[in-house]
Parts: structure tokens; C-alpha cells; sequence
């Protein structure tokens, strides 16, 4: 029951361990520009999580077919059949989404997270190992997105999922749904993990007091 | 069709719509190859040629699309004819500056995954954008880019002589002083008709 214990590992690896936004800082594109709000964050994540798995069990299967001088290229073309199937899907089950995300569901082709799971993880695998990690990443990376999404949602309209939490007296800060509120979220939480991390690992050496890691 | 002027077209992609700083296209050079100042120029410079050369393509790619009514193809025609014309640039300056070459490391490559060069070609087809109009997009487009770089280059070769602290230090300070430029390009809106 070993491999089942690899599966379950490759499965934890890109969720936490190894978590595409806060650990590698891979795919910025798409979670700085999409995270407006915890809905649009989420489909976005669930749109990447699907090409990545399909494009991972395929690139995973066709591992011994493909040469290795114009594997990039077939990795992207697979890549963008996905994504065509994924803005096709999302264009015929929401149109109101679909305009939400815009051209960003289109630019999944774009997302280095993609390729470079391709590339560095199931060109090398079997497929069940390759699809359970990329379902990791892609899920890891829905995470992530909705973390960012969520509090840049809360801030900048007062709202979770659509839902109003301080009734109607609450002023919006409005620069967490422009662009810098973006950059300020992610950086934010990128510092809570420094700091959490950093508290966990000093415990001995209790001189070194962190800095507290706020949102920005 | 699209009326916007070029001039127009210009300074907004330049300025108040930065593919960079303001819609979020290009973040990992941006984050990656922005350390120093000499490789930031060359970055930015060969990302431009990419997205020029992608954008002309890219609009008479369309063209043939159109006329067959494959416009489903898009995604994959487009980023097939940027992966070529990213091949074309690495092989050109492996062969003329193998030094340039071996400073930009996997970043070469990787511009064939920069979101602002499919972006530009995916944009100025959903904008409907007339030839000129389009070759606009791209080179505003690219100098834009070209200028987010080296001022962040700029920026962050100042930020290596700045006592941070040791949490922010990475990628936490680059997105800090990422967003703080951003802002800063927030003052430019209304330029250019503004987006």
C-alpha cells in the first residue's frame, strides 16, 4: 500500500506543500487580474485546476510518444485544446462569468504554472501520480486565489460571495479591487506565512521576536 | 470596428493601461528578471520584438480565421505562432550575444508563456482593432513593458542596499514595491481617453 501513500503525498504536495501561489509565486497573472471577488476567484481556479489535470493525464500518457525536440510545443498545443474546451464551457454555462473573467480565461494558455508542471512533473510520471498532483496544484492554486479574492472582496465592496457583511454604511476601500490592491493582498500574505513560519521554527531562539505580519 | 485614434492607443497602453501595472500581463518577468538594470533593457527590449512580431501575425492569422469561420482555433494558432517567434529570438541571441543568452537564462524561453504577448494578440482581436491600430497596441504595448521592467529594476537594485526586514524579504518586498508603482501609474489614468 505504499504507492498509495506516494499518491496521497503528490496529492498534498501541490496543495500545501509546495502551493503554487505562496510557495513557488508561479501564475501571477491570473491571481492578481481575476481576484476581485471570492466568485470569480473560484471559477478561475476551477477552470485552471481542469486543464491542468486533463493537460497533465495526457502530456503523462503521451510521455513516451512525444520527442523530446518540440516537446514544449506539443505541451502548449495540448495546453491551448484545453483551454478552448474551458472557454467554450464556462461561455455556454455563464455569460455573465464569462465576461467577468474576460480574456483571462483564455490566457490559462499563458499560465507558467501549466507548462511547468507539464514539464517538470508529468513528463516524468505515470499518469494516476501525474493526474493526482496537478489536481494538488490546480486545487492549491483555487486556494490561493481564494484567499486573495476573498479579502480583496471583503475590503474593496464589503461583500463575501456576493453576500453584504456591513450593511450599508460601510465605506469601500475601493484600492483593493484596482490593481495595486492586488499586489498589496498577495504581499500580505505572502508575510503572514514568513511570519508564521518563522515563529514556528524559533521557538527555541525566542531573541529574535518577529515583526507581526499584517495585512496590508 | 474600433475608432480609437492611434495616438490614443498609445499613450493608454503605455501609460494608464500598462500591461504590467495595470492589467496584470507579464507578472513573471516582471517578478523574475527585474533584479538588475542590464538584463531588465535586453528582457524588455526582446519581449517587445516578440509581441510586435506576435501581434502583426496574430492579425492576419485572424484574418484567415475569419474568413473560414474557425475562430474557435484562436488560442491555439496564436500561441503556436508566438512559441515560433520565441524559437527565432532565442536562436538569434544565442548566435549574436551568447553572454546576454546565458544572463537571461529560462527566461528566454518563458516568453513564450508571458501572458502580455498572447494577451496583446487576444486583446486587440476582441477590441477589433484595424492593422495600424493593432501594430499600435503591440509597440505601446511593449514599451510599456519595457519601461514597468527597468523602473522596477531600477527600483529594486536601490532596494538591495535597504535594510528590509527579514520577513518581507523575496518575493513579499517585490510585490510591495510592485504595487507601489502601480499606484503610482494610477496617476497617469485619464491620458489618452483613459480606459
Amino acid at each position: 500500500m505504499t504507492s498509495l501513500v506516494s499518491n496521497f503525498d503528490e496529492f498534498m504536495d501541490g496543495l500545501w506543500k509546495q502551493n503554487p501561489i505562496f510557495v513557488m509565486v508561479l501564475g501571477m497573472c491570473p491571481t492578481l487580474a481575476v481576484t476581485v471577488s471570492a466568485i470569480n476567484s473560484i471559477s478561475m481556479g476551477l477552470a485552471t485546476t481542469f486543464v491542468l489535470v486533463a493537460s497533465c493525464l495526457l502530456v503523462s500518457l503521451l510521455r513516451h510518444a512525444i520527442p523530446k525536440e518540440v516537446r514544449i510545443a506539443s505541451y502548449i498545443v495540448i495546453i491551448a485544446t484545453f483551454v478552448t474546451v474551458v472557454d467554450y464551457a464556462i461561455q455556454a454555462i455563464s455569460l455573465e462569468l464569462y465576461e467577468a473573467l474576460g480574456a483571462y480565461i483564455k490566457l490559462i494558455v499563458a499560465n507558467c504554472i501549466l507548462l511547468g508542471r507539464a514539464e517538470a512533473h508529468a513528463a516524468k510520471t505515470p499518469p494516476v501520480a501525474a493526474s493526482l498532483n496537478a489536481c494538488g496544484m490546480g486545487l492549491g492554486f483555487t486556494l490561493g486565489l481564494l484567499a486573495i479574492g476573498a479579502v480583496r472582496e471583503i475590503f474593496g465592496s464589503g461583500m463575501l460571495f456576493g453576500v453584504s457583511l456591513f450593511g450599508p454604511h460601510f465605506q469601500p476601500w475601493v484600492i483593493m479591487v484596482l490593481p495595486p490592491g492586488g499586489f498589496f493582498v498577495l504581499a500580505g500574505w505572502l508575510i503572514l506565512f514568513a511570519a508564521i513560519k518563522a515563529r514556528n521554527s524559533s521557538q527555541l531562539s525566542s531573541g529574535e521576536r518577529a515583526l507581526e505580519g499584517g495585512k496590508s | 470596428m474600433n475608432h480609437d485614434s492611434i495616438a490614443n492607443i498609445l499613450l493608454t497602453t503605455m501609460l494608464p493601461g500598462n500591461f504590467v501595472l495595470a492589467m496584470f500581463l507579464g507578472m513573471c518577468p516582471f517578478l523574475g528578471v527585474s533584479q538588475k538594470l542590464e538584463t531588465a533593457i535586453p528582457m524588455g527590449l526582446a519581449t517587445a520584438f516578440v509581441i510586435m512580431v506576435a501581434s502583426i501575425s496574430a492579425y492576419f492569422m485572424n484574418m484567415l480565421l475569419l474568413h473560414f469561420h474557425l475562430e474557435f482555433l484562436s488560442v491555439i494558432t496564436f500561441i503556436t505562432v508566438i512559441a515560433c517567434t520565441v524559437q527565432l529570438v532565442e536562436m538569434f541571441v544565442k548566435k549574436y550575444f551568447p553572454l546576454l543568452f546565458r544572463q537571461l537564462g529560462i527566461y528566454l524561453p518563458l516568453i513564450t508563456t508571458n501572458c502580455a504577448v498572447l494577451g496583446v494578440a487576444l486583446f486587440q482581436t476582441a477590441r477589433q482593432y484595424d492593422f495600424l491600430q493593432s501594430v499600435a497596441y503591440s509597440f505601446g504595448g511593449g514599451m510599456g513593458f519595457t519601461l514597468a521592467l527597468i523602473l522596477m529594476a531600477g527600483l529594486r537594485e536601490r532596494l538591495q542596499l535597504a535594510n528590509v526586514p527579514t520577513l518581507v524579504q523575496g518575493a513579499a518586498i517585490s510585490l510591495i514595491v510592485g504595487g507601489l508603482l502601480s499606484l503610482s501609474f494610477m496617476g497617469f489614468s485619464g491620458i489618452g481617453g483613459g480606459e
